[in-house]
């Protein structure tokens, strides 16, 4: 075994490379940027706040890639839960109501992406690439793609623009989704099961796990996290609107990916998502402050993406497998 | 010129330890010449080998009398040197023409010529009396035909030595016949083969030479019709046989009342009338060639494969076993033929991978997992079972086999089941770490556990079993008790089904 004497560091060298990273664009970003008001509190809580909803996803993300598959609802599911809340809220003015409904209508299409894939066969990628047009269309077509505001103003403050403190609450949720997350990938037999299914579904099968009930978990979690996340959308701009989250799903992959989480499953890390979401955020923030257009922006953006897996995986391959 | 179309001289090669010491073998042209050994003899090394998927460390590869070096798959080819593998390596979307011209697809104007093809394809099965058309794809044939098919696609590349591994484990008896026709067209062709088989009455019936290895030494070679299957036996398992592990007559309540009680179970249409039971502190081992069902047992009772018909009955009550799930509450353990695939999750640590089955039970207030407790169950597995490595957060496939194999068997004891199954545990084990598995399934059964142990190696049957249970193609042919089987040969005659 030629490989038997690597030392422990190098094997977990991939985990930590979103934070390398992290800490090099932060460095190269206050060192150019720093002037120009990037450094200021307000500018960095303000990249906190527009990460937010991307980063609670991301969370469930985690737990789906981890398992080794893949969820392309989540962004539609953001909107058309968005556009559900407003409407409960403008009918009824009940905000326990319009979150209940808002939430379960996630679940409920994680359920089904979950069955799709489960019990139907359908590799992920398609069944909810083509669950998402569903819900996207959807979302566009119950008002017919008329925004509808929201006057409730605890709701918005709650779930958008209060702040506890100097705290925003979107932060704060933020926090909050990912204290639960964390303890359920780090420290519960649940987080075990994902791994172990998307590690190896045979052997996990041989061990006595539910690998269905494990995957059909996984997706409706995600599910419901993007609609929590749509609420957040909701409550940020005061209104519903068809087009929130548009690729948001890429995003999401992106800053789990980045995360350090394998996108054939079996690896993964609930922390390291939260630091591809900010890291995505931040260079975002920064082509906006380096006034660069926004066709510029994307490009950019792009570019960093591809760069930033591109150092991970070489980090993984080096790791010998 | 030579008589020989191959020659291997004085091959060596040593993985760690030596496998082969210094090995020659020759192959006439148009000839099938059986090669023989028991696992681990180096039968395969040898013939990776010869085929180029491994280098040799010493000794020379001679085709028609001239040297030639071997390096690769491809060296092995451009010698018309070509292997039919166990696992068919066939691309199965693709159709049997496509699959023939694989690589080398002949083309008109720049597009594939698919007619041509067919044709071509049609011709080179017709000549060899494969009933298949081109244009099937290769997922809907049998795996007779695949394997034919295999056959065919290799002599339309001019291979004129074919090497057929256990090309029968899994064909029915009429495949069989079918194949065996092939072989004798292929000879009259002047096609070499070799064949590697466990099954003495069939290498009887079709080989014209033979040649047994045993611990990586040449045992015996010569023309079939000199030899029967007492010779064989007997070069095969040698002069020291069966004194790696000794057996120990063990006492075992034999009048207790049965742990397991397996009733017509059945399985498949080729498995399906199964009995046995198994008393508590019993050994059982079942003995059959490849493709005898042995696997598929216990696949079964571990909740692998549906329940067609019959009854298990654990401690005398009746139960139901719909998954996995059911089998380890019903107190089953399975450590299952394929660690690598089935067994473990290679890119988890060896701590993960023991914890597995039991991670739900290390829970503190139920919720979250106890990683203190779960952390000393594991370090007592490694202390217990002997596993060399540096730590219980090394990637479990940073181990060698055997301390692999020591962490499956960990992980299942951690369930303290009543009934541990074992499916050839100690392949690709080496020899110390086989002896440790050994003593641990004595161990276990010791403690008044019931063992069903599965093994294609007699000598580890043997060593440890109260009772063996032979298997021929599906149905039990026998209960041998270990006190009344004075040696291995017996043993192997009954494998065989032969007086």
């Amino acid at each position: 075994m030629p490989s038997s004497r690597k030392s422990k560091a190098d094997i977990q060298w991939d985990k930590y490379m979103v934070y390398f990273i992290f800490v090099g664009v932060f460095i190269v970003f206050a060192i150019i940027l720093g002037n120009k008001g990037f450094l200021n509190v307000n500018n960095l809580v303000n990249i906190l706040r527009q990460t937010a909803v991307i980063s609670i996803i991301a969370v469930a993300g985690t737990f789906v890639m981890a398992a080794g598959q893949i969820d392309l609802t989540v962004g539609a599911i953001a909107a058309m839960t968005a556009m559900i809340v407003s409407l409960i809220l403008e009918n009824t003015n009940s905000i326990f109501l319009a979150i209940l409904v808002g939430v379960g209508f996630g679940a409920v299409i994680g359920a089904v992406n979950g069955l799709l894939v489960t019990r139907f066969g359908l590799p992920a990628f398609l069944a909810t690439m083509g669950m998402m047009q569903m819900i996207r269309g959807s979302a566009m077509w119950i008002t017919d793609t008329a925004a509808v505001p929201i006057s409730n103003t605890t709701f918005c403050n709650v779930f958008g623009i209060g702040n506890i403190g100097p705290v925003p609450v979107l932060v704060i949720w933020t926090i909050l989704f990912y204290i639960v997350g964390i303890i359920l990938f780090n420290r519960t037999p649940f987080g075990r099961h994902i791994l172990a299914t998307g590690g190896n579904e045979v052997s996990a099968g041989y061990s006595g796990i539910n690998t269905v009930k494990v995957k059909m978990a996984a997706f409706i979690m995600s599910g419901a996290f993007a609609a929590f996340g749509g609420i957040l959308y909701a409550g940020r701009l005061q209104a519903g609107r068809y087009s929130y989250g548009d690729g948001d799903e890429m995003s999401v992959i992106a800053a789990v990916v980045i995360g350090g989480t394998s996108m054939a499953g079996g690896t993964g890390s609930v922390i390291g998502a939260l630091f591809g979401s900010i890291l995505m955020g931040m260079i975002n923030n920064a082509l906006i402050l380096a006034n660069l257009s926004s066709a510029q922006q994307t490009v950019v953006k792009g570019a960093i993406i591809v760069l930033s897996v591109a150092v991970s995986n070489l980090a993984q391959k080096r790791k010998g497998n | 010129m030579s008589e020989f179309v191959l020659e291997m001289k004085g091959i060596e090669k040593a993985f760690a330890v030596p496998v082969l010491k210094g090995v020659d073998f020759s192959l006439k042209a148009g000839e099938v010449h059986a090669l023989v050994g028991g696992n681990g003899a180096g039968k395969s090394t040898l013939m990776k080998i010869m085929t180029g998927v491994y280098s040799k460390d010493a000794g020379d590869i001679f085709i028609n009398g001239k040297i030639v070096p071997i390096h690769s798959i491809h060296d092995a080819g451009r010698n018309g040197i070509a292997m039919i593998f166990q696992e068919l390596s066939l691309i199965q979307t693709m159709t049997v023409a496509e699959n023939i011209f694989l690589g080398e697809e002949v083309t008109k104007n720049g597009l594939r010529d698919t007619r041509y093809m067919n044709n071509r394809a049609k011709e080179v099965l017709d000549n060899l009396g494969i009933d298949v058309d081109p244009g099937t794809v290769v997922s809907s044939l049998s795996v007779g035909m695949s394997q034919m098919v295999e056959i065919a696609k290799a002599v339309s590349k001019n291979a004129k030595i074919l090497v057929l591994d256990e090309p029968t484990a899994s064909l029915s008896t009429s495949e069989t016949e079918h194949l065996f026709q092939l072989i004798s067209d292929l000879k009259q062709k002047g096609v070499s083969m070799v064949y590697i088989s466990h099954r003495m009455n069939e290498i009887l019936r079709i080989a014209d030479s033979i040649t047994i290895l045993r611990d990586g030494i040449i045992a015996h070679t010569g023309a079939v019709k000199d030899i029967n299957l007492d010779k064989i036996i007997m070069h095969m398992l040698g002069d020291g046989r069966g004194n790696r592990f000794h057996w120990v007559e063990r006492t075992y309540p034999s009048d207790a009342p049965d742990l397991l009680t397996v009733e017509h179970l059945n399985i498949n249409h080729k498995l399906s009338d199964i009995s046995f039971s198994l008393k508590p502190g019993e050994i059982l081992g079942f003995a059959g060639l490849m493709g005898s069902g042995r696997t598929e047992i216990l696949e079964t009772l571990f909740g692998i494969r549906k329940i067609r018909g019959g009854t298990i009955r654990m401690k005398g009550s009746p139960v139901t076993i719909r998954n996995t799930r059911d089998s380890i509450k019903a107190g089953f353990a399975l450590i299952p033929e394929d660690r690598r695939k089935q067994g473990l999750v290679l890119i988890h640590s060896l701590k993960e991978n023991a914890i597995l089955p039991k991670v739900t039970k290390l829970c503190k207030g139920g919720v979250l997992v106890d990683e203190k407790a779960a952390n000393e169950m594991v370090e007592n597995n490694v202390r217990d079972l002997g596993v060399v490595t540096d730590g219980i957060h090394k990637r479990i496939n940073l181990l060698s086999g055997g301390n692999q194999q020591k962490i499956v068997v960990a992980k299942w004891l951690n369930m303290q089941p009543d009934i541990i199954m074992l499916d050839e545990p100690t392949a690709g084990v080496d020899i110390g770490a086989k002896a440790e598995i050994i003593e641990l399934i004595r161990g276990v059964a010791d403690e008044g556990k019931g063992v069903l142990f599965v093994s294609s190696e007699l000598t580890e049957l043997m060593a440890v079993c109260d009772r063996i249970i032979v298997l021929y193609d599906g149905r039990i042919t026998g209960s041998l008790s270990r006190k009344d089987i004075k040696t291995e040969e017996e043993l192997q005659y009954a494998i065989q089904q032969e007086k």
